[in-house]
């Protein structure tokens, strides 16, 4: 997996490629905590499109950040998700849960 | 080694180190497609035994990296009426203390919380999902058929 961030004044945009799941997962949670908490972005992007995989424990972690974004009054939105993205956040009924988008394009656009 | 007589495809026996969950799962979904799998199903199967993996190096283990863990793999059949339907059985032992049977059943979904997601999508991909204890191994056997509407090729 790799996670390769682009900051643009208070968004950051988190672009994840490859597998996420129980190896690596803590990486994508403690990247997406220390934007919100410590970096303090308001808009945290998520771009799921060349995610190939994802477990429960890479869902578990898009929880958790999204629970932070509640706490500390920013947004995390969900962009480009990949099929296995998309069946995992809807098997876990968690699709209507998070902000989601098609494309970079219309997520910045809200 | 558990009894699984005929049908036998693949044996796999590797260390509870979560870096090996990626080769397991290269492994299964060409295997599944070459059964007759459909893509979605595939990718459940798969799913659902990285998601069992995983709970065995982190409840069985306790996130220790050197235990052994084996799965077999085999083809099976059961006749449904007139007909016969093709599956696929997954066997994964592992020799972590005893689990309380009754913890195999998931989470309710209604709880917007991470964690305990893997069980649900272990039986959310397959037909039947059942541990065992015999000795000192835990055995959790996962099937899935072949089904006529559903796995097109």
């Amino acid at each position: 997996m790799q996670i390769s961030v682009r900051r643009s004044n208070t968004t950051t945009i988190f672009d994840v490629s490859g597998d996420i799941d129980f190896a690596n997962s803590p990486e994508v949670r403690e990247s997406l905590l220390r934007e919100i908490r410590e970096i303090r972005a308001s808009r945290v992007l998520v771009n799921l499109t060349a995610v190939r995989y994802i477990d429960s424990s890479g869902v578990a972690s898009l929880v958790e950040g999204l629970k932070a974004s509640r706490d500390y009054g920013s947004r995390l939105i969900l962009f480009g998700l990949s099929i296995a993205a998309r069946e995992v956040l809807q098997l876990s009924r968690l699709l209507k849960v998070f902000e989601v988008y098609d494309s970079e394009e219309e997520a910045l656009a809200h | 080694m558990p009894r699984l007589r005929g049908g036998l495809l693949l044996t796999m026996a590797l260390y509870s180190n979560p870096r090996l969950l990626s080769a397991v799962r290269g492994a299964v979904e060409p295997l599944a497609e070459a059964l007759g799998f459909s893509a979605p199903h595939r990718r459940s199967i798969t799913r659902a035994i990285d998601e069992a993996l995983t709970n065995i190096v982190r409840h069985s283990y306790s996130n220790q990296r050197d235990r052994p863990i084996t799965l077999y793999f085999r083809k099976i059949r059961r006749r449904i009426g007139d007909s016969i339907e093709q599956g696929l059985e997954i066997v994964l032992c592992d020799r972590g203390p005893a689990i309380d049977p009754g913890k195999f059943r998931g989470r309710a979904l209604d709880e917007i919380r991470p964690g305990g997601l893997g069980l649900h999508l272990i039986h959310e991909a397959m037909d039947k999902v059942e541990f065992t204890r015999k000795g000192r191994t835990n055995r959790l056997r996962l099937v899935k058929y072949l089904s006529e509407t559903g796995d097109d090729v």
